[in-house]
């Protein structure tokens, strides 16, 4: 992994096997390779490279578009509102696709099951549930923003019972 | 034409693939990096880092324009897109041509011709191959009529891309409206075209790919084939090479078939044919090509002892092919498991976050293509690849043998991993036996549904 192939690596184990060694460090200038033996027989590998030299800029940073955590707006009595949050990190969308109308939108009605997002994280899809019965009030995130679980993504207003 | 200075147009593993042949080589790396990546071991490890943009893909790894401006501002001779992103994008392999950066992948004719299902289908045909009944279709109407003398089920496909999306399993008529209607409105949503055809849905098949290497001269050889058929949701999990339990008169006219189809286009780069086999007619069918490295090439590396990126570097050079097909030697047999950032307790919910420790196995006939690090971050943006365990063997039994110890020495702590799902297949009897039919994973996943970390341990 070093500047070795997996078959030098081997080799080098090989060596190491018939020793009384557990552990063998390797070290470049640009990686270091730390080998120990497993619990249960064979050897495990844990590989740190170093930082040479810092990223080059091709352009002046332009900010990612990032939430900022929003204020909690709700007086607390009101505790009628509902904050819809994601579970996971990813990429939020009010669409079910691009161009298509959104989920939601504020008034909207909504039931404990209605779709009112997607979130996408590692390229896989996951429906952002409304939670309770209720009126969507506030949409706090712009479509195609990234959110955190920390994030609210929307407010709801549940229904009287 | 001698490479000097790559800019590599990805991340991940793949990055860290890339840059360990230059340097074996002698090329420089530069890496196009997104904000989510500046920290990476790849980052580190290239000649070069330089940002593209901010983390989602469309503003930095598929942003053809700053892709091409990082090119040109590092003075680099040739791209390598690796695999997903823009390596199959013909506007990325003009643009390069235009800027004279070599695209380190085929012509953008070819791109085109293999990126369009049905093109691919009408070249299969042309070249002599037997491809799954069926053809496109414009509606529903055209789709029952067509359904009728195929006969049902049928599988519905997107001529714009693959990745399951647009992908439909119909049973039987009165299923088939809805299913067309559904599968135009995903594929106009994924691929930005709403074309569809129909294929004989194949029961039990097998997924079973060739590696291809051609030179644009009409000089192309096979590397033998890859077993792919370990799949949840048309994502691979496990790859074999060679394929096992598969006759050896089929293999041969697989392969064959693969160079024909290979031949037909006078391709240059690596490229891989997929093939379905239907176990119950023994038969195969052309499924696609994919013009570009994939991620399961390090198991056709392993029993051949080729480097396929230096190949495609050497090809890229304009040479002719440096190999001949009986130069091509094949030893052993290989397995790679794709351990991912998912949860197999929760329906493999995706989970990104920091690797606290990554402990990866190592040894004889162990090979890790990773690029994670005690430490790492595994951002939400990209897929959840994490690392590509290998494991070579002088036959398949020694192969798993070295698979399962090697399993047990991977410790991934922070992150969710597929690890215990791998641990359980490895031991599972029709596994063992191999030959299992792309039915298999779902229907061991659905028996085994909570398999934990602490019952492999």
């Amino acid at each position: 992994m070093l500047d070795f192939s997996s078959e030098e690596v081997a080799e080098i184990l090989r060596l190491l096997d018939a020793a009384f060694h557990d552990e063998l460090t390797l070290e470049s200038k640009r990686r270091r390779v730390v080998f120990r033996r497993g619990a249960a027989g064979g050897w495990t590998q844990e590989t740190h490279t170093f930082q040479l030299r810092p990223v080059v800029l091709l352009e002046r940073a332009e900010e990612p578009r990032r939430n900022i955590a929003l204020e909690a707006t709700r007086s607390p009595s009101d505790t009628d509102v509902i904050e819809i949050r994601s579970s996971l990190p990813g990429t939020f969308y009010r669409a079910p696709k691009p161009g298509a109308a959104p989920f939601v939108e504020v008034e909207s009605r909504v039931h404990e099951h209605s779709v009112v997002a997607i979130v996408e994280t590692m390229k896989l899809m996951n429906s952002i549930h409304a939670g309770a019965k209720g009126k969507i009030v506030e949409i706090c995130v712009t479509n195609g923003d990234f959110v955190e679980p920390t994030t609210v993504l929307m407010r709801l207003r549940r229904a009287g019972p | 034409m001698k490479l000097h200075r790559i800019l590599i147009a990805n991340r991940g593993e793949i990055a860290l693939r890339v840059i360990r042949t230059c340097r074996k080589l002698g090329i420089e790396t530069v890496l196009a990096v997104s904000d989510a990546d500046l920290d990476s071991a790849p980052a580190r490890l290239a000649d070069i880092a330089i940002r593209v943009g901010p983390p989602p893909a469309a503003q930095s790894y598929l942003h053809v324009e700053r892709i091409m401006a990082a090119a040109k501002a590092v003075k680099a001779d040739a791209i390598h897109p690796g695999y997903g992103f823009l390596s199959e994008n013909a506007r990325l392999a003009r643009a390069a041509k235009e800027a004279e950066i070599i695209f380190i992948g085929p012509d953008e004719t070819h791109l085109a011709s293999v990126g369009d299902k049905l093109q691919a289908r009408d070249h299969a045909v042309a070249a002599g191959l037997p491809v799954v009944p069926g053809g496109p279709v414009d509606d529903a109407e055209a789709a029952l009529a067509l359904a009728g003398e195929i006969g049902f089920p049928v599988l519905i496909k997107a001529v714009g891309g693959g990745g399951g999306r647009g992908m439909r399993h119909v049973k039987e008529g009165s299923e088939m409206k809805p299913a067309v209607n559904l599968a135009m409105a995903e594929a106009e949503a994924a691929f930005g075209d709403a074309r569809i055809y129909i294929e004989r849905f194949v029961e039990r098949g097998r997924h079973i790919e060739v590696q291809l290497l051609g030179d644009g001269r009409g000089n192309v050889i096979h590397l033998g084939e890859r077993d792919c058929s370990i799949q949840r949701r048309y994502q691979k999990l496990v790859e074999e090479a060679p394929a096992p339990d598969l006759h050896p008169k089929l293999r041969s006219s697989i392969c064959e078939a693969a160079v024909r189809f290979g031949r037909h286009l006078k391709y240059r780069n690596a490229g891989t044919v997929e093939f379905l086999v239907d176990i119950n007619r023994n038969e195969f069918y052309f499924l696609e090509m994919n013009a570009r490295i994939q991620v399961e090439h390090p198991v056709t590396e392993a029993i051949t002892g080729l480097d396929l990126i230096a190949e495609q570097i050497w090809i890229a050079e304009r040479n002719e092919l440096r190999l001949t097909q009986n130069a091509v030697r094949f030893s052993g047999h290989a397995i790679e498991c794709r351990i991912n950032a998912e949860n197999p307790a929760d329906d493999f919910r995706p989970s990104p976050g920091t690797v606290i420790r990554a402990l990866f196995p190592a040894g004889e006939g162990v090979r890790v293509d990773t690029h994670i690090e005690s430490g790492a971050h595994v951002p939400p943006f990209y897929d959840s690849l994490l690392a590509k365990i290998i494991a070579h063997g002088k036959n398949r039994e020694e192969a798993l043998i070295r698979m399962k110890l090697a399993l047990r020495n991977c410790i991934l702590e922070g992150v969710d991993t597929n690890v215990s799902t791998h641990a359980g297949l490895m031991s599972r009897s029709e596994f063992i036996d191999g030959g299992v039919t792309t039915d298999f994973l779902p229907a061991f996943l659905a028996r085994t549904p909570r398999l934990s970390a602490t019952e492999v341990a």
